[in-house]
Parts: C-alpha cells; sequence; structure tokens
C-alpha cells in the first residue's frame, strides 16, 4: 500500500502534467495566443471582390507577409452582385493607411488562400466599418489558362508553337 | 439458557415463514419455516447444496424469496426500500465463507472500514475501536498486514473483528469452519461462543462441520432437499432415530441423501449408444 | 433457415439486454456519484491507478508516433518542396486524431482492463458482496471513483500525448531531418485552430467515458470465475477498442463534416 501523500502528491504532478500539455497546445501549437477565431479583439473592414476564389473564412489577412487578422465572414453584396468579404484586424494595427489595396493570393503552389493588404500612401487610416476600395481578385487557374488561348487564337493558328 | 424451542415471551431475532425460493427450475426452499431466537447460537446444517448460503443472503436481504416472509428485527425483510434495508444491515455483521476483507487494504483499514462509512468518528477514537476489535480477535498485532500475508484462519478472523465492528446484534457465519486446520477451527468456535457470550449477540452459523458446529450451538436446524428434516438442541438431534438426521451427523456415504447423481439404470447406460 | 434466424434473434436480443443492463448499471452508478465528491481522496487514489499509472507507455507512445510522423510526413512533403508544412501535419494529425485516438487504445489496454480484473477479482473473492452487507452501496463506494477518475484521466492523458508527440516530430523534423525550425512552429501555429485542440478535447473526454464505462460493467457483470474474469477482461479490451474507434468515426464527422 503505498502512503496516502505519495498518491496525492503523484495524482497532483499528473494533474499538472496535463494541463501544461493543454496550455502548451494551446499556445505554441495552435495559434491560440496570436489569434482567436471568434473572440479576436480587433476592427473589422469590408472589401469587395469580383471572385474570391476559394477563400475560407478563417483565412489570414496579411500585410508583407505577416499576419495582422483574419477573414471573419465572407458573402454577396447584392446591389453589385460582389463578394463582400470582412476583414477583422487586430486592434494593435490601427495604423494601416485607407487606400490599402487587397489582394486575394495563393501560398504556394497548392496552398491556401489568403488576404495580401499593400498598403498606400494616404494619411487617413482604416477603421471600424471602413470599406477597401482597391481590391485584386483571385486568381482562378481556368480563366488564365483560357485567357492564353484566347491570345494565342488571336494570333493565328497557323503559327501555334503548341502545334506540330 | 431455556432449550425449548418456542417460547412465546421472547419474540425470535429472525422468523422465517413459509419460505419458497427457486432458482431457475432449482427449487432451493420449499415452504420452509425457522425461528432464531435472541442471545443464542443457530446453526444451520445440512449437506452441501442445499443452499445454506442462500438463506443467509435471503436473511442479508442481497436476495429476495419467491413467497412466504422473512422478519428480521421485525421487519419484512423482502419489502424494504434499499434505504431500510443498508439501515437494517448495520445492525448485521456477516462473515462469509472466504472472509472476503478487501485484498487493497491493510487489516487495520479493513476493520476501520464499516466504521469509516459509517460513524462520523474522528481518526483518533476509530483507531481505538479498530484496537479493541483486533484484540478480541487476538490479531492486535497483525494490523500492519495486508490480506494477502494472512493465513486462511487469520483472515476469518479479521473478517471476524470486521463484523463486530460496528457492534452489530445479530451475526451471521458462513462456513466459518470449512478448510481450516484443527487449531485454527477451535479458535474460531471459541471465538464464536466467546463473542456471542460478551457481546450479547445472536449468532446464526452456516455449517456442514457436525463436530464444531455441535460443540457451541444452542439450537440445530438440518435441512436437506430445500426442506428441514430436522431440528433441536445438539443432544437431541445426536440421540434422534430420523435417518435423514442419523446420515447427517454420523456422515453415513449413502442413505436417504443418496450418494448417486439421479442416473438412468446403469446396465442400461451402459448398453446405450448415447453419447457422453 | 429459421435456426439462422433464430440464432440471429437470440443475439440481437442478448445484446439489447446487454445494453439495458449497462445503462441501468450507469444510472446506479452516477446516482451513487454525489456521495463521492465529497470524498476526493477515492477518486485520486483511483486517478493513480488508471493515470499515474499509465504515464509512461502514453509518453513512450506519444514520443515515437510523434518521431514517425516526422519521418513519414518529411519524406512524403519533401517531394513537392512543402517540408516547411511538417509541423502542421505533425500537429494536426496528433491533436485531432491520433493523440485521443491511440491513448484511449493504449488507456483501454493498460488501465481499463486493470479495472476491469480488479473489479471481477473483488466480485469473484465476495468483497462486493461484503461491503453490501457492511451496508455500503459497492456502485457508489467502488464503482463509481473509478468511472470518475477514467473520465478525468484520459483527456489529460491525451493532451501529454499530443504535446510529447510534437515534440517528438519536432525532433526528427528540425534536429535530425534539417527542417527550417521558424517554418516548423509557424506554419503550425499558422494552421492549426483552437477548434482542432477543443475537439481532440471533446474526443477524449468521450472515450474516456466510454472505455472507462465498459470496464467497469465488464467487472462488475463478470461470471465471478477465474475464466469469467479472464473473459471480461478480453472483452474490456475488445470492445472498448471498438467503441473508441467507431466512437471516433461519429464523432469526427459532426466535428468536420460541417
Amino acid at each position: 500500500m503505498i502512503k496516502t501523500k505519495t498518491v496525492e502528491v503523484t495524482v497532483g504532478l499528473f494533474v499538472i502534467l496535463g494541463f501544461a500539455a493543454l496550455f502548451y497546445l494551446a499556445m505554441q501549437v495552435s495559434n491560440l495566443s496570436a489569434f482567436g477565431i471568434s473572440r479576436m479583439d480587433g476592427y473589422s473592414v469590408t472589401a469587395h471582390f469580383e471572385n474570391v476564389g476559394s477563400l475560407k473564412v478563417g483565412a489570414p489577412v496579411t500585410i508583407a507577409g505577416v499576419r495582422v487578422g483574419r477573414v471573419t465572414a465572407i458573402g454577396i453584396d447584392h446591389k453589385t452582385q460582389e463578394a463582400a468579404v470582412q476583414l477583422t484586424i487586430s486592434s494593435e494595427h490601427n495604423d494601416i493607411p485607407l487606400d490599402t489595396t487587397a489582394s486575394i493570393l495563393t501560398s504556394g503552389l497548392l496552398g491556401e488562400q489568403y488576404v495580401g493588404l499593400e498598403p498606400g500612401g494616404d494619411e487617413k487610416v482604416l477603421k471600424e466599418g471602413d470599406e477597401i476600395k482597391l481590391t485584386q481578385s483571385a486568381l482562378v487557374l481556368e480563366k488564365i489558362i483560357s485567357q492564353v488561348l484566347f491570345s494565342k487564337a488571336a494570333e493565328g493558328p497557323g503559327e501555334s508553337p503548341a502545334r506540330k | 439458557m431455556d432449550q425449548t424451542p418456542v417460547t412465546e415471551q421472547r419474540e425470535p431475532v429472525v422468523q422465517i415463514r413459509g419460505l419458497t425460493f427457486r432458482r431457475g427450475a432449482r427449487v432451493i426452499f420449499d415452504n420452509v419455516d425457522l425461528d432464531i431466537e435472541r442471545g443464542r447460537i443457530t446453526a444451520i446444517m445440512g449437506p452441501s447444496g442445499t443452499g445454506k448460503t442462500t438463506l443467509l443472503r435471503l436473511i442479508g436481504g442481497q436476495l429476495r424469496p419467491d413467497a412466504g416472509s422473512i422478519k428480521v428485527f421485525g421487519q419484512e425483510v423482502g419489502k424494504l426500500s434499499r434505504r431500510e434495508l443498508f439501515e437494517l444491515r448495520k445492525r448485521i455483521g456477516m462473515l462469509f465463507q472466504s472472509g472476503a476483507l478487501l485484498t487493497d487494504l491493510t487489516v487495520f483499514d479493513n476493520v476501520a472500514f464499516p466504521l469509516r462509512e459509517h460513524t462520523g468518528l474522528p481518526e483518533r477514537m476509530i483507531r481505538d475501536l479498530v484496537l479493541i476489535k483486533l484484540e478480541a480477535v487476538g490479531l492486535r498485532g497483525a494490523r500492519g498486514l495486508m490480506p494477502s500475508e494472512l493465513s486462511g484462519g487469520m483472515a476469518r478472523r479479521v473478517a471476524l473483528a470486521r463484523a463486530i465492528a460496528l457492534d452489530p446484534m445479530m451475526i451471521l457465519y458462513d462456513e466459518p469452519f470449512t478448510g481450516q486446520d484443527p487449531i485454527s477451527m477451535g479458535t474460531l468456535a471459541q471465538l464464536i461462543h466467546a463473542l456471542n457470550g460478551t457481546l450479547s449477540l445472536t449468532s446464526v452459523v452456516v455449517s456442514h462441520d457436525v463436530h464444531e458446529t455441535s460443540l457451541i450451538a444452542d439450537y440445530i436446524y438440518v435441512m436437506s432437499g430445500g426442506k428441514l428434516i430436522g431440528e433441536g438442541s445438539p443432544q437431541t438431534l445426536a440421540q434422534s432415530d430420523s435417518p435423514w438426521v442419523r446420515q447427517f451427523m454420523d456422515g453415513l456415504p449413502d442413505g436417504p441423501v443418496p450418494f448417486h447423481y439421479p442416473a438412468p439404470a446403469y446396465g442400461d447406460d451402459l448398453l446405450s449408444n448415447d453419447d457422453a | 433457415m429459421l435456426d439462422a434466424v433464430q440464432n440471429l434473434g437470440r443475439w440481437a436480443l442478448n445484446i439489447l439486454e446487454r445494453a439495458g443492463r449497462a445503462t441501468l448499471f450507469l444510472i446506479l452508478t452516477l446516482r451513487g456519484l454525489p456521495p463521492i465528491l465529497a470524498r476526493p481522496l477515492l477518486v485520486i487514489q483511483q486517478m493513480h491507478a488508471v493515470g499515474v499509472r499509465s504515464l509512461l507507455i502514453i509518453v513512450v507512445s506519444g514520443l515515437f508516433v510523434g518521431m514517425v510522423l516526422g519521418l513519414q510526413g518529411y519524406n512524403t512533403l519533401v517531394d513537392f518542396g512543402a517540408e516547411q508544412t511538417l509541423g502542421v501535419m505533425v500537429a494536426l494529425a496528433l491533436v485531432r486524431e491520433l493523440g485521443p485516438v491511440i491513448s484511449a487504445l493504449l488507456f483501454a489496454g493498460r488501465a481499463c482492463s486493470a479495472l476491469t480484473a480488479e473489479i471481477g477479482l473483488m466480485k469473484a473473492t465476495e468483497q462486493l458482496s461484503a461491503m453490501e452487507m457492511m451496508a455500503t452501496d459497492p456502485l457508489s463506494r467502488v464503482i463509481a471513483p473509478r468511472l470518475l477518475a477514467g473520465f478525468l484521466a484520459l483527456p489529460l492523458l491525451a493532451a501529454i500525448f499530443s504535446a510529447i508527440g510534437v515534440l517528438g516530430g519536432y525532433f526528427v523534423g528540425v534536429g535530425l531531418l534539417g527542417v527550417d525550425d521558424g517554418a516548423f512552429w509557424s506554419q503550425m501555429q499558422a494552421k492549426v485552430d483552437p477548434d482542432d485542440i477543443y475537439n481532440g478535447i471533446i474526443k477524449s473526454v468521450a472515450f474516456g467515458f466510454v472505455t472507462t464505462w465498459i470496464a467497469v460493467f465488464q467487472g462488475y457483470d463478470a461470471t465471478p470465475t477465474s475464466e469469467g474474469v479472464s473473459r471480461a477482461t478480453t472483452y474490456t479490451v475488445v470492445h472498448g477498442s471498438l467503441a473508441v474507434l467507431g466512437l471516433d468515426f461519429v464523432l469526427t464527422s459532426f466535428m468536420f463534416g460541417d
């Protein structure tokens, strides 16, 4: 029979270890420390895109490759029939110029799509509820291919290097 | 002490009337009447497999009868709620055949178990009580041992100390002598007798050990095949001329209780082509 | 033909009857739980038995699983030039699936089998009966603290397994194979969501509950002979493992099926 005290101490250590592991997972492995997905404090701005491609809610919003926020909603603006994307930007980045350009980019060849912000030179900065006017839609692979094919077709069928 | 079976002025501690109990198709008890008088050691004897242990479980309320009534301390056991049954059991100690000590607790903690579960006593007092009970069974020195370190006889004595921990009014002994060497058999018989007197208990001993039981019992019921086949004081039974009682008391291999398990005629069986 | 149908029917009835008994057993045990909460020492002793004593196997297995994930993941990802995402792969695999599932399987084999054997033997040696005769409800005194301890211990074990596994993957990926240290962590942090961790915890809570329930029920329901106890112990491991894997599919489809 092990002494009661030993049992209590080892169980105490076990519980501490378990919670330390959980804490470690939450802090180091996931991004809870940087951005909680729902309880993120920050301000929201919207941006309209012709096409969002495969952008998902929760995708990162970056400036110069550094994450500053997240996509928190994607919907349709019924006036323009364009995609309306809500971006929530962490409140520490409160100095983003109003004439910033938002582009939907892809990380790597097979990677996930994210929103890249390219700051402009305006003195006024983005605030809660503002809209980013300058946007660039996602590149859709099929569209690029068809553009290439059309331009080739316009050059004339005989000279296409693709056919021998 | 009065040796007549029923005395009008004393209400029996356990009163069983018309008890019938079946296990599947097998009838274990068939309309049994039985009284256990206060302050006495009553033995219930019979060959193995006659449901003596089952009788103790019925008295303790672990099983419910199919018919008939079992009154313990005037309460109808089969009709008690769980809570009432637990209250009743605090007044009954039971010594199991194997001792049934809790194997993960020391001797001390085993005896302390019922005290810690049911009394809010401070640890200091529990210690004193446990030592008193262990002293009564002569095992105060063994309090730090684990049940696996005890001999069979010692384990039963510890279990006895645990059974009397809550100062019950009645103790049920399930085959206390089985598998014991002569010395511990004698010790146990001595203890059962002494405790019954000093703690003014009522004891019920279930056993098939004729000799030891006859020495300590005040009154004996002999059972076989689900029925009572004899009752009386040890002296009366020793002189009984019932063939059933004779066979049991004298340990004869064949008699009313047959040596052979029921089977078709021997000759027919050898000649038949039945498998197994 | 009729025989086959009859056998099927008997089998189904048997299962139903057992499920009914297991449910009733659970309800009675939960009813016996409140008095135990006032005596935390009983639960702590069981936490020691099922949790602390499983720690070694959990830590060692977690380390190796993480290291294997690191090796396998690296070899696959390097073909796409995506070895920086190794951290993501290791962490997601561990947090979402392997952590909860493997630790539950190990738990069923290590802790639950011991629980069943212990309770089965207590039954076979009349200890449970003796408790009942001492006016103590074994469901409350013996079963409830074990059920609670198993339920609490497994999520902690699973978290330890995942955390150690991530470190194992880091050791192999970054330490041995030369994946960029910063990329390993930053990619992981970018892609692993807190929801993944919550979901992993929910899974291991469910697994802990189900495996311990099976273990204590099998022990309590065992035929009180050495053969019966050994069979019950086998059932605990087999049924427990199957329940974990089946439940994992159901929970995963709820969590990630949108």
